[in-house]
């Protein structure tokens, strides 16, 4: 009868029509998700030659009829119901009408496909709405966060030690190497690349005062930061994300024990102790870094060193560090408050990282430019 | 009811089968075999293995040793294609639901059969909606996981075990967390089920009452022997068995320390 019929399977659709407009189908074989299909199409066809005045489904030969082969006969009563014509199923088996029982006849309406249209009016308004509710979540949380920090710190037996060790372990110590690794290869092609040009006012040894004021100001607590805040800004929400999740968040509550002392305070501890301590060896290495371009260039080790100590002031160096604990309280905050804000599901705790990180970059390079202004106006 | 079962055919047979997580020994040699058409269901307290007997039945992983053999094919050893045709023959779903996160409950169900049918769209959403009708969650469809109750997601884990219609059906607790009425109305869909579409189910269940109303045989695993203590109709056991720890759990009663 037609070719998309499923050769090897035992199914068939025929019909007959009465002068009076009605139409009888006769269904024979297995009805499941292998015949489905073509039943459907079948009867699709036949029903878009003519309208009939009535379609009864014959089904005296239906050898087996699951749930899906259920379907023909919800899909042809909803056909039937559209085009106002009458409908009946007669001499099926009574277990298959037990498992048409289950359905009720209108099942078929539409599943109202939810697309509520936003004007755009309506979007901008939210848009800042959100962005209000953003804002004030942020600065409930400075403030909570603060407040708990500082009792911690008045009260320091009562802050988890072991944790901020276990933290401070991941955050300082573990990313000892790639710190290093990133800031000698900053300080090395920093030098190199201004060797170039300074060379040929022949001034290379020049080259020291250059690596040494912009590491210590600027490239030595930024890119520290910017390392951390990759590695664990992303580890601290992705930690107390999968706890909110997993309703452990609110199990702390529930037991009494204030989120923000237990998860977040060792962390920001932490954070305070070993990114100051990374950017001190950061700075090191960057200026390790500039130290071989010197020494291929062809200066002595001492002259370079020399150079350095004349050109660096102790203000340089302690500004970029007091800079870094900035850094250190804004990758631990934005981590812990975009774990804490993670909504339900696996895909949230995704989303919550990803925010940290673009956020915590975010910040670090905008409270970079303010200290930069600062500084500027205070002389430093 | 218990006269004609030699002569039904078997579809799981599991013969001599040890589970292990590392050398962590779970289930120590055990033998069963499933009927077809039959409710099974899996009993035993908490953290004895259930799971874990339901998971290597579906050949999740390998056992320690013994095999697993579904509608002849030894589950344990076939790969690729093989397996797949045998996974396209059942429907699991787990003690925590196992949706996915990012698709709305009726994409969860289409999902098997946009894999494995050739289903036009259309009549996809219908048998998706349909199935989603029977486990009592009409108007749910377009709700994500994360918008659903814990009794929910059970449900629609269910429907989408039952996606393709499958011969046998794996289902872990799957009424743990729903409310009496809504139990009630899962068990008749599963006896409806297995009466007239003669799908075969493998229910691991704490449910006292379900377990009366469908099982036609159980299974009891014990945590300290790490073997079956108990086979056969649950009635029959609850007044029958010889055990008492058996004869107690049936009857729902604490453990009674002797001091003898
Ligand atoms: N993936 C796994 N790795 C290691 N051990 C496991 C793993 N899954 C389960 N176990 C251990 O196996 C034992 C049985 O676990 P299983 O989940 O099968 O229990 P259960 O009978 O289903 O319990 P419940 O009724 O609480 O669901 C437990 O002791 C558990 O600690
Ligand atoms: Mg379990």
């Amino acid at each position: 009868m037609s070719a998309n019929k499923p050769v090897s399977v035992n199914a068939e659709l025929s019909y007959q029509k009465a002068p009076d407009g009605s139409i009888v189908v006769f269904l024979k074989g297995i009805l499941n998700s292998d015949t489905i299909t073509y039943f459907y199409k079948e009867l699709t066809n036949l029903l878009k030659i003519e309208i009939p005045r009535k379609l009864t489904f014959n089904c005296k030969d239906i050898t087996y009829c699951d749930t899906i082969g259920v379907s023909l006969f919800i899909k042809a009563a909803e056909l039937a119901r559209q085009n106002n014509y009458g409908y009946e199923i007669t001499n099926l088996d009574k277990k298959y009408t037990q498992l048409l029982n289950l359905f009720h006849p209108d099942t078929q309406e539409a599943v109202g496909e939810v697309t509520i249209k936003e004007t755009f009016i309506e979007r901008p308004g939210e848009d800042s709405l959100i962005l209000l509710a953003d804002i004030k979540e942020n600065i409930t949380f400075i403030g909570q966060a603060t407040i708990a920090l500082l009792l911690s710190l008045l009260n320091p037996r009562k802050v988890r030690w072991k944790d901020v060790l276990v933290t401070s372990e991941k955050v300082g110590v573990n990313a000892f190497g790639i710190i290093a690794l990133v800031n000698f290869l900053v300080g090395l092609v920093i030098s190199f690349q201004s060797a170039i040009p300074l060379e040929k006012y022949g001034g290379t040894i020049f080259v020291a005062d250059l690596l040494v004021l912009s590491t210590f100001r600027e490239l030595g607590p930024l890119m520290t930061a910017i390392v951390v805040n990759g590695r664990s800004g992303s580890a601290f929400a992705a930690e107390i994300g999968t706890m909110k999740v997993n309703e452990e968040v609110d199990a702390l509550t529930t037991m009494g024990l204030d989120p923000i002392k237990f998860l977040v305070v060792p962390k920001i501890i932490a954070s305070l102790i070993m990114i100051p301590i990374l950017t001190v060896f950061g700075n090191l290495f960057a200026l390790i870094g500039g130290l071989v371009v010197m020494i291929t260039l062809g200066f002595p080790p001492v002259a370079y060193l020399n150079e350095i100590v004349s050109a660096a002031s102790y203000v340089d160096f302690l500004g970029g560090l007091f800079k870094s604990v900035f850094f250190a309280v804004i990758i631990a905050g934005v981590g812990c408050l975009e774990g804490l804000k993670t909504q339900k599901g696996p895909a949230a705790v995704g989303d919550s990282t990803t925010s940290a990180v673009v956020r915590g970059i975010i910040l670090i390079i905008l409270f970079d430019g303010i200290f930069g202004v600062l500084f500027y106006y205070l002389g430093i | 009811m218990e006269d004609k079962m030699e002569d039904r055919e078997v579809i799981i047979s599991v013969k001599n089968f040890t589970a292990a997580y590392g050398a962590n020994v779970i289930i120590d040699n055990i033998s069963f075999d499933v009927y077809k058409g039959e409710i099974f269901v899996i009993l035993g307290g908490s953290g004895c293995g259930k799971s874990t007997v339901l998971k290597h039945m579906i050949g999740l992983y390998p056992p320690a040793s013994g095999q697993i053999i579904i509608e002849g094919e030894d589950i344990t050893a076939v790969e690729d294609e093989k397996k797949i045709g045998i996974l396209k023959k059942i429907g699991v779903s787990y003690q925590s639901g196992a949706l996915f996160g990012s698709m709305t409950a009726l994409e969860n169900i289409m999902l098997p059969m946009e894999e494995f049918t050739n289903i036009t769209t259309d009549m996809r959403k219908l048998i998706a909606k349909m199935k989603l009708e029977i486990v009592g969650l009409k108007g749910s469809e377009n709700k994500l996981p994360s918008e659903l109750s814990g009794g929910m997601i059970k449900r629609v884990a269910l429907a989408r075990a039952m996606a393709l219609d499958p011969e046998i059906l794996f289902l872990d607790e799957p009424s743990a967390g729903l409310d009496p009425i809504t139990s009630a109305e899962l068990d008749q869909l599963i006896i409806n089920l297995a009466k007239n579409l003669h799908i075969t189910f493998v229910i691991v269940t704490h449910e006292l009452a379900s377990i009366y109303t469908i099982a036609d045989r159980v299974i009891m695993l014990d945590k300290k022997v790490k073997k079956i203590v108990a086979t056969g109709n649950p009635q029959y056991l609850r007044d029958n068995s010889k055990d008492p720890w058996v004869r107690q759990f049936f009857n729902r009663e604490a453990e009674v320390q002797t001091a003898n």
